[in-house]
């Protein structure tokens, strides 16, 4: 749905030329929802940018859908912007403008037919849940209802990708989890590509089929999110991880446990309906080992069930190895620490 | 009637105030005002939008042009108004065919109002949110539509302080425009009040022009009100 090739950002300052983005090579697939992670300076809000071209880049191409939209005229690209729709961390609404004009506002500007903008207008509004506040302004409005109109305005056009840009960072925790909630479920209905950019892991994992990590201009990592998620191969991927994940916490358990002598520790990983079953338990009792468990997560990566549990184990050098064997057969994986 | 005494002396009478002249004079003015306001208003907006777009980081940016535009409303804006309506009067001429009466105040008024009002204009355009413009760029707005149902509405209630306080300017304008041959309350003042030796018509003229002062910035103030939505 969206490829980027080779891409290239650089800004003039002066005499000076400041690299913003090197090389990116990304190829986004239809109907998936892509997050780019980074700390703020990385590059990420200049790379979503590139992508309906607010930000121009030096080199490389751009190809939304089946157009390279660095190639077109200012008039063409007027054309193929209306088939992305953006939505942003400052909302930036019409602050002259109710709210069913500011979602009308992407129709008005390709003049259609006052009927259509209506119809849609009310469609959308109900879609996001503001049929109470259709007249009332902007500034009326809580910070989640404003990204509401954000994101129906986004949606006016009917467009195929929706770009966010930091779009729940100026949102309290419990307003981010009902804009993430609302973006899956357009995702769903509409099959709507989304490429969401953030800083927080948790906006990764709640919603995000696959994600690039970006660090100074550069992507670092690129993967199904439950894959980075369990085997991050970056540090800045580790560091994004530990947002969500208490390993820095494992890391002092792990210090504790090898300062007094204990060996045997693994860590198991448990992806999917395993999550619910009773592997571990199963495992140990064949092997006649008797275990502690560490430290734990099981929880839900957009809508896989994982579990990573970091688990002490207790028997003969020949009961610990029967028991990881016994775990890889039932199919979960097993890594020493 | 009543009598008073102004500080240098003189005795105040309103005893033989012309009033049907005042009330000409008065008209005169509120004509003045009028048109060159809508003049100003014509000229100075699209010319302050267009200071605007072309100045550093908007998307006409053009540094000649902008250069050089800035220095023709500094120009204009920099010489003081009772000069520059004589300097003009070749042009006053060429354009109303006359340098006096209210036809002949008019060009000047807005040669000197309408840069002023462009300056206005440029800041308040600036005030703008930038993200709201970006937004409508990614929604594939055209310049044309930015301006129109962006720029524009966005800055109503601060375009609308710029012109109620061009228009006060305005009225200034008209008092000083009534010294060299324009009529209005100002001619007034000046030809009977001062020359004249008549404070009363003086006292008149400028509780006149106060109360017309005070009813435009109240208007203004009101029409702010009303489209503001911060």
């Amino acid at each position: 749905m969206i490829r980027l090739e080779q891409l290239h950002k650089s800004y003039t300052v002066g005499s000076k030329t400041v690299p913003a983005l090197a090389d990116i090579n990304l190829a986004i697939e239809p109907g998936e929802i892509f997050g780019i992670i980074g700390h703020s300076g990385a590059g990420k809000s200049t790379l979503v940018r590139c992508i309906n071209l607010l930000e121009r880049p030096t080199g490389g191409r751009v190809i939304v859908g089946e157009t390279d939209l660095t190639t077109l005229t200012a008039k063409e690209l007027q054309q193929e912007r209306r088939k992305i729709g953006m939505i942003f961390q400052h909302f930036n609404l019409l602050s002259s403008a109710t709210v069913q004009d500011n979602i009308a506002f992407p129709l008005r500007l390709a003049k259609r037919p006052k009927e259509e903008v209506d119809r849609r207008v009310s469609e959308l509004i109900q879609l996001v849940g503001l049929e109470e506040h259709r007249t009332k302004f902007p500034a009326q409005l809580s910070g989640g209802q404003k990204q509401r109109v954000g994101i129906a305005r986004a949606l006016a056009a009917d467009p195929k990708v929706l770009l966010c840009d930091e779009a729940t960072s100026a949102l309290d925790p419990q307003t981010t989890a009902s804009i993430l909630a609302l973006l899956r479920d357009i995702n769903r209905r509409f099959g709507l590509t989304i490429v969401l950019i953030t800083h927080e892991m948790q906006v990764i994992r709640a919603v995000c089929d696959r994600l690039a990590v970006i660090e100074s201009g550069q992507i670092v990592e690129t993967g199904r999110v439950l894959d980075v998620f369990l085997k991050p191969q970056h540090p800045t991927t580790r560091e994004f991880i530990e947002q969500v994940e208490d390993s820095a916490e494992l890391r002092e358990v792990l210090k504790h446990e090898k300062a007094a002598g204990t060996r045997n520790i693994v860590r198991i990983t448990f992806i999917g309906e395993k999550t619910y079953e009773p592997v571990l338990y199963e495992s140990m009792r064949e092997a006649d080992v008797s275990f502690a468990i560490l430290q734990g997560t099981i929880s839900r990566m957009k809508d896989t069930p994982y579990g990573q549990l970091v688990v002490e184990l207790n028997g003969t050098t020949e009961q610990v190895e029967e028991a990881i064997r016994l775990l890889l057969a039932r199919g979960v994986e097993v890594e020493r620490l | 009637m009543t009598t008073g005494f102004l500080s240098v002396g003189l005795a105040i009478t309103f005893s033989n105030i012309p009033w049907p002249q005042i009330g000409e004079g008065l008209v005169a003015t509120l004509l003045m005002l009028l048109f060159s306001l809508l003049f100003t208003i014509l000229l100075g907006l699209p010319l302050g939008i267009f200071l605007f777009l072309t100045s550093p980081g908007q998307f006409l940016e053009n540094k000649p042009v902008y250069a050089v535009l800035s220095v023709v409303v500094n120009i204009l804006r920099s010489v003081p108004f009772i000069i520059l309506m004589i300097v003009i009067f070749p042009v006053t001429k060429w354009i109303v065919g006359t340098t006096i009466d209210v036809q002949g105040a008019i060009p000047p008024l807005v040669f000197a109002a309408a840069p002023f009002f462009a300056r206005l204009v440029g800041t308040t355009l600036r005030e703008v949110d930038r993200g709201v413009i970006e937004a409508s760029q990614a929604m594939g707005a055209s310049r044309l539509q930015i301006v129109l149902r962006v720029l524009l509405p966005e800055a109503r209630p601060g375009l609308i302080a710029a012109a109620t306080i061009t228009a006060v300017n305005l009225v200034s304008y008209t008092a000083m425009a009534g010294a060299v041959g324009a009529g209005g309350l100002g001619d007034l003042a000046i030809r009977f009040g001062y020359y004249g030796f008549k404070p009363g018509i003086l006292i008149v003229t400028v509780v006149l022009m106060v109360a017309l002062v005070q009813l435009l910035q109240t208007l203004g103030d009101r029409l702010v009100r009303r489209y503001s939505r911060k």
